[in-house]
């Protein structure tokens, strides 16, 4: 039997305090009065953590349906569009925001199209954030890829007009005239960053979608001998000129761009160059979807259902039992502290997430138990029982905390929105509970067994 | 000794008899999606003085008086939006004379019929993910397993599991458009977190069975496939019985004391748990011992020509 290690121990207590530390209140108010002075601060925690040079705030990030957010209403341009194809642009507009929110973070967004008549608007809702400017420098309204060709015959009157409303550097390289083609961003595949294998200059290929190689094969055919100019965000990036009709579907953006550049160049070319240009309608911070009742409830419910946990397992595993909801205690401390750290927007997926790896951890324990009772059925000692019950119940857990670290880790790759947020407190809880069930139960009843 | 694995094809019956009701209302009557699926509309409302808790429950009142499905009321400041199944603009004005008997004064700001919040690309991207996973799996139990001696196959293990997920899913979706087409209860974005969830726990569950299977197919020889696995079974159950009762009664609690808005939410998990648990030990460890049984009669009959 070995005995435990002190030093395990000590992390242990540590890992403990400093997760206590962090799911505290920032300050904790006594409601008495003492010499007549009303609510006296007992604990400021931010001084006390100051002192570690810990500066962050810690409040739990709740979702949209939990305590609300920021609701920011877009509109959509559709004056470039041809009618028939509206409503598709405004659905891949959707999609594009919904992957750049995601891009960016564990946050889960609310994102509708709205149409009625000539009005095309997404409405956008991002929980936890309350600066506005933060929303939408998030959603971002620009990376709009266009390309542009000469125009027809030159009129010098209709010339100045124009000019001004074109991308900037576009009248300069293709004349006043120039014109915006059919080929936008919801035809680009990908992009990614390569080399010119001359010159080892970056550059950006890009590829595009079958549909789109068709529109880039004819414009491409139309424009031989002439210039063809790329736009992103309202300015000319590049101006080819095309040699010979490209079929491929591919085209490279070069220049005198850094590695840095290309690489942002591709990244914002990914996350979904936009269909339609967007601009900011309106903007409002919204409460709770599920109503604060809803929540006190479902909150005193979870706390029943903790409690449940408890005596349930007492009455199963006794002194083991006891054990086992003292290191539960200890998982969920950490647990909601990594939440916090992260920090982790929780809804209800996120919650359910959480909840499937309570039950995970649980589980651990009673895979253990059994296991340690069958070793002090055969006439094992504790001891011996103890040790041999962790060793026989590792393959389990190591197997089906993979299996679900697994599942966890895909849907959060290719997830979105709703499921991601369920994935990521999975896949915190699962290792978490990996570290409870081995070290906190092991170390708590070698203590015990001493 | 209890016989599990001899009166495998009972439980298998069972299985299916559970299943089919669901799987022949899913074909007639499909699943009833909520406006989160299909769109809808989009009302905000000014009122006079900031929103408070009553507020909201009397304009839930309101709208549950005219029959209206609500998907959110979200509070702001002094205005409330509220999200609805697609409704008429004469439905429209019938809900808000019937809303002003109930809270008083108050302004439509707006009106406007909104698309879905999961968007086809969401649910296809959670499919797909959910089938990539399940590759995955199975690839994972058939590397851990690798070691189980002939003629046990490690791949059987990987797939069964994932038959067994399968069963828990087919369950839990044919129950839910059962209860869609009698009840009007709708399929929401937190009915595919409870899919994910039934998904995570089957495939646990059903691995610790397996585990045990693999652990004695090691350490015992001379003794039957069939019995091993029986005998693993029995070994495991207390366990997998202790785990599900577990979660069984946290799920109890939250029915009990939780929010309205996550009832159904909690009951697919509870069915979900419940199928779990039975397929890991009545499904899952059964059919690999009539795939084991099957693979041994094909190779005999090879054998002898």
């Amino acid at each position: 039997m070995r005995q435990p290690s002190p030093l395990l121990i000590i992390f242990i207590s540590l890992i403990t305090i400093l997760a206590v530390l962090i799911n505290l209140p920032n300050s904790i108010n006594l409601p008495i009065k003492i010499w007549g002075v009303n609510n006296i601060r007992l604990i400021n925690l931010n001084t006390f953590l100051a002192a570690f040079d810990i500066k962050r705030d810690f409040s739990l990030k709740k979702g949209l349906d939990l305590e609300g957010g920021t609701s920011i209403t877009l509109k959509a341009d559709m004056s470039e569009i041809p009618s028939a194809e509206r409503n598709n642009a405004l659905d891949s507009a959707r999609e594009v925001i919904e992957r750049r929110i995601n891009f960016f973070g564990v946050s889960e967004p609310i994102i509708q199209t709205s149409r009625s008549g000539n009005d095309y608007r997404i409405i956008v809702e991002i929980p936890g954030i309350t600066d506005v400017n933060q929303a939408v420098q998030l959603i971002g309204t620009t990376a709009q890829l266009t390309f542009w060709e000469e125009g027809a015959s030159p009129s010098a009157e209709l010339a100045t007009d124009s000019a001004a409303l074109l991308p900037f550097g576009v009248a300069q390289i293709l004349g006043p005239n120039a014109k915006k083609t059919d080929l936008t961003g919801k035809d680009l595949q990908k992009a990614v960053v390569t080399f010119n294998p001359n010159t080892g200059v970056p550059q950006v290929q890009l590829t595009f979608t079958p549909e789109g190689s068709k529109k880039f094969a004819e414009i491409t055919k139309r424009n031989v001998g002439k210039i063809v100019g790329i736009v992103l965000d309202n300015q000319l990036i590049q101006a080819p000129r095309v040699s010979e009709p490209i079929f491929g579907g591919r085209a490279e953006i070069t220049g005198q761009f850094t590695t840095e550049q290309a690489k942002n160049l591709q990244i914002q070319l990914n996350a979904g160059a936009l269909p339609v240009p967007l601009s900011v309608l309106e903007q409002r911070s919204i409460g709770a979807s599920l109503g604060n009742v809803s929540l006190q409830k479902s909150f005193i419910a979870g706390l029943i259902g903790f409690l449940v946990i408890v005596v349930f397992m007492i009455a199963l595993y006794g002194q083991l039992g006891v054990v086992a909801s003292m290191a539960l205690t200890v998982y969920t401390l950490i647990t909601l502290a990594i939440f916090r750290l992260i920090p982790v927007t929780l809804t209800l997926a996120g919650i359910a997430g959480f909840i499937l790896s309570i039950g995970i951890a649980v589980d651990a324990n009673i895979l253990i138990f059994e296991r340690m009772r069958e070793e002090m059925r055969k006439g094992k000692s504790n001891y011996v029982a103890l040790d041999l019950g962790f060793s026989r119940a590792w393959a389990s857990i190591r197997d089906s905390n993979i299996a679900s670290l697994i599942t966890s880790a895909i849907l959060m790759i290719f997830g979105t929105g709703i499921v991601r947020g369920f994935a990521l407190t999975l896949a915190i809880g699962v290792l978490v509970s990996l570290f409870s069930a081995i070290t906190l139960t092991r170390t708590l009843l070698r203590i015990i067994f001493r | 000794m209890l016989d599990i694995i001899g009166k495998r094809n009972w439980y298998f019956f069972v299985s299916l008899l559970v299943i089919i009701p669901g799987v022949i209302s899913l074909f007639l009557y499909g699943l009833k999606l909520s406006v989160e699926f299909t769109g809808g509309s989009r009302m905000t409302l000014i009122f006079p003085k900031e929103v408070n808790e009553k507020i909201v429950s009397q304009v839930r009142k309101a709208f549950a008086e005219e029959k209206v499905n609500v998907y959110t009321i979200q509070p702001a400041k002094n205005s409330v939006i509220i999200r609805t199944e697609p409704l008429q603009k004469q439905e429209d004005i019938k809900i808000l004379s019937s809303l002003e008997k109930e809270v008083g004064k108050f302004k439509q700001e707006s009106f406007e019929t909104i698309g879905p919040t999961i968007g086809k690309e969401t649910t296809r991207k959670a499919f797909y993910s959910v089938m990539i996973a399940s590759v995955l799996i199975v690839l994972y139990i058939a590397l851990s397993f690798r070691k189980v001696p002939k003629p046990a196959s490690s791949w059987r293990f990987g797939i069964t599991a994932i038959i067994a997920v399968l069963h828990d899913v087919l369950l839990l979706v044919g129950i839910f458009s059962l209860l869609g087409h009698f009840y009007n209860v709708e399929i929401d974005s937190l009915f595919i977190t409870a899919l994910l969830t039934i998904i995570g726990f089957s495939v646990h569950d059903t691995i610790v069975v397996f585990d045990r299977i693999r652990e004695n197919l090691l350490r015992v020889s001379g003794v039957s496939f069939e019995k091993i696995v029986n005998d693993s079974i029995l070994q495991t159950i207390v366990r997998s019985l202790n785990t599900s009762l577990t979660a069984l009664l946290v799920l109890f609690s939250l029915l009990l004391f939780g929010g309205e808005s996550i009832r159904w939410f909690i009951v697919a998990l509870f069915i979900g748990i419940l199928s779990g648990t039975y397929s890991s030990i009545f499904n899952a460890a059964p059919l690999l011992v009539v795939w084991h049984n099957w693979a041994m009669k094909k190779r005999e009959k090879s054998n002898t020509p």
